[in-house]
């Protein structure tokens, strides 16, 4: 009977893995091709003075990858961050280079060298309000409130209206170029959920105040109302007055 | 006392400047240029009560600012102030539609050379305005509309700051062996500050909205640290903690540029997001970038028995943004 249990589960388990090392195989080789010349053969990092200047081109300075897990590596790739053309260029929200199934290869196989999983958030868990008070304080300084993006001396802040609630999550943990990392002590598991449901009600915000002037901030609506009054001012002044001969 | 007298003395003057002019111009009545008009009571009555109005509306605006505790204090701030403006246009749109005459005077005003084109002038002036029944009574409440209006836009200045008691500013709960906790009051552990993050702390048991409480705290590489030489042992482990009030307008610090990979990435620094002012947390707090004129004031830290952060002494320089006098430290 025990005999006949193992048989089963071999059968299920091992095409799933021999499925995983193929996709790793497959991964390994699109390293090769895309990631190599920064982060060196085995993923271990190329620091720029390890880099002969001009050895075939290769500028190196790519970070180590052991350890970031497929969850870094997920961020990277799917929101198009990576590849770089140049090693000090800021990362950008673009379209992916890689297909899907090429980028499940590539997390596959840098997850091989251990590290954190993809975050699974389940915003439908969590609250707007707490959401809300938490982006206020942790996020707010440089996406804005209205989560459209910002900048910090030296890098942009990038609006958050493309990112999905896996990409949130994992940056949350990352925290990618320039922004600070927030360690589960600092946000839970849950209070993310709760931050990932207010960015996709920013999405579509509730604008109270009526006309939100693409949520460009006070400056604008500013100007926007001095113009308005303006014009309203030249209005009544010309239905008080008299016009000159 | 002192202060009726000069009231009463300002009123006597103000309300019996028309009958001692009258008084000494007698002489021949001129005939008229400006023809006469009936008089008008009923806009007389609504260009007063528009006066009055705008009166209230702007002692109003002072009064929401002084109580500072109402539920929706920046609305009825806007209203008050709009309404005492919106009172005082119509007063003036309704005196020179109803109570000025308005009739054109088709030839050009000649040179006042001689003293007989003057006189005319002033008489024109003078018989323009003859229409006002209560000439005294608008005055007086044009010039009450006027004084509470220019209150209003004078009085937000008392926000600016202490007028007087200056050390409010450079009084802070810091002092040795104070515990750094997070908003909620729990310790702050030296083993929980995690590179590339930034941490919010307050002093335990003190308030902490006042401009000396906050701290930002992040944790550097030891290596990377150049702090001055007199200010040895004030990051035990690569931790500093800075005011998180910025020294250019009282913002709080809250961006901290952490690279991810220093390489390819600007050096960590704590910026603030309204002007942008750029600090460097490895050197002191000094000024990368931005309107700041002085470095964030920069706070000892140790760890204690437990493991938990407390200060080493005071700050460095003075918090909070730079009145007259503090940016010479």
């Amino acid at each position: 009977m025990r005999s006949l249990a193992v048989a089963v589960f071999l059968l299920v388990l091992l095409p799933g893995a021999a499925g995983a090392q193929a996709s790793i195989e497959r991964g390994r080789a699109l390293y090769a091709q895309g990631c190599i010349s920064c982060h060196g053969a085995q993923a271990e990092g190329v620091r720029r003075s390890s880099v002969p200047s001009g050895a075939g081109g290769l500028e190196g300075a790519g970070p180590s990858l052991h350890g970031v897990g497929a969850l870094a590596a997920h961020f990277y790739l799917s929101t198009g961050y990576m590849p770089l053309r140049r090693p000090a260029q800021e990362p950008k929200h673009r379209a992916p280079s890689y297909s899907g199934r090429e980028i499940d290869a590539l997390v596959a196989y840098i997850a091989s060298f251990g590290g954190p999983g993809i975050p699974a958030p389940r915003p439908e868990r969590g609250s707007e309000a707490e959401g809300f008070r938490l982006f206020t304080e942790n996020c707010a300084g440089c996406h804005q409130i209205a989560a459209r993006g910002g900048l910090v001396t030296g890098a942009v802040a990038p609006p958050l209206d493309r990112a999905t609630p896996t990409q949130i999550a994992e940056a949350i943990r990352i925290g990618p170029y320039v922004m600070p990392r927030f360690s589960r002590r600092q946000l839970g598991d849950r209070q993310v959920d709760s931050i990932v449901r207010y960015v996709q009600r920013t999405d579509d915000p509730v604008d109270r105040g009526g006309w939100s002037i693409g949520h460009l901030g006070p400056i604008p609506e500013g100007l926007v109302a001095w113009l308005l009054a303006g014009a309203a001012l030249v209005a009544v002044a010309r239905m008080i007055g008299r016009r000159a001969e | 006392m002192m202060f009726w007298r000069l009231i009463v003395a300002g009123l006597t003057l103000l309300l019996g400047r028309g009958r001692r002019r009258a008084a000494l111009s007698p002489g021949r009545p001129r005939p008229r240029i400006v023809p006469p008009g009936p008089p008008s009571p009923h806009a007389e009555t609504l260009v007063l009560s528009c006066l009055l109005l705008a009166t209230v509306a702007a002692i109003g605006f002072i009064a929401v600012f002084a109580l500072d505790r109402l539920p929706a204090q920046t609305q009825l701030l806007g209203i008050a102030l709009g309404l005492a403006f919106a009172f005082l246009a119509v007063a003036t749109v309704v005196t020179g539609k109803r109570l000025v005459a308005n009739d054109e005077i088709s030839e050009p005003y000649p040179e006042p050379a001689n003293e007989e084109a003057r006189e005319e002038i002033e008489q024109i002036v003078s018989e323009s305005t003859d229409r006002f029944t209560r000439k005294r009574l608008l005055v007086v409440a044009a010039g009450g509309a006027g004084t509470a209006l220019g209150a209003a836009l004078v009085v937000p200045a008392v926000s600016l700051g202490p007028l007087l008691d200056t050390r409010a500013l450079k009084r802070s709960p810091w002092q040795a062996g104070v515990r750094l906790v997070d908003s909620l009051g729990r310790p702050l552990l030296a083993d929980e500050i995690e590179p590339e993050s930034l941490y919010t702390a307050f002093p335990a048991g003190a308030e902490q909205n006042q401009v000396g409480s906050p701290l930002v705290v992040v944790r550097l590489e030891p290596s990377r640290l150049d702090l001055p030489p007199e200010r040895h042992g004030w990051a035990p482990g690569g931790i500093v903690a800075y005011s998180k009030i910025c020294t250019h307008a009282g913002c709080a610090v809250s961006l901290y540029r952490a690279p991810l990979y220093d390489p390819t990435s600007p050096r960590p620094a704590l910026v603030c997001p309204c002007h942008y002012s750029t600090f460097d947390p490895a050197t002191g707090g000094g000024v990368l970038f931005g309107p700041a004129g002085r470095p964030l004031p920069q706070l000892p830290v140790r760890v204690d028995a437990h493991g938990r952060l407390v200060a080493g002494g005071g700050f460095s320089g003075s918090v909070g943004p730079s009145w007259a006098g503090v940016r010479t430290r």
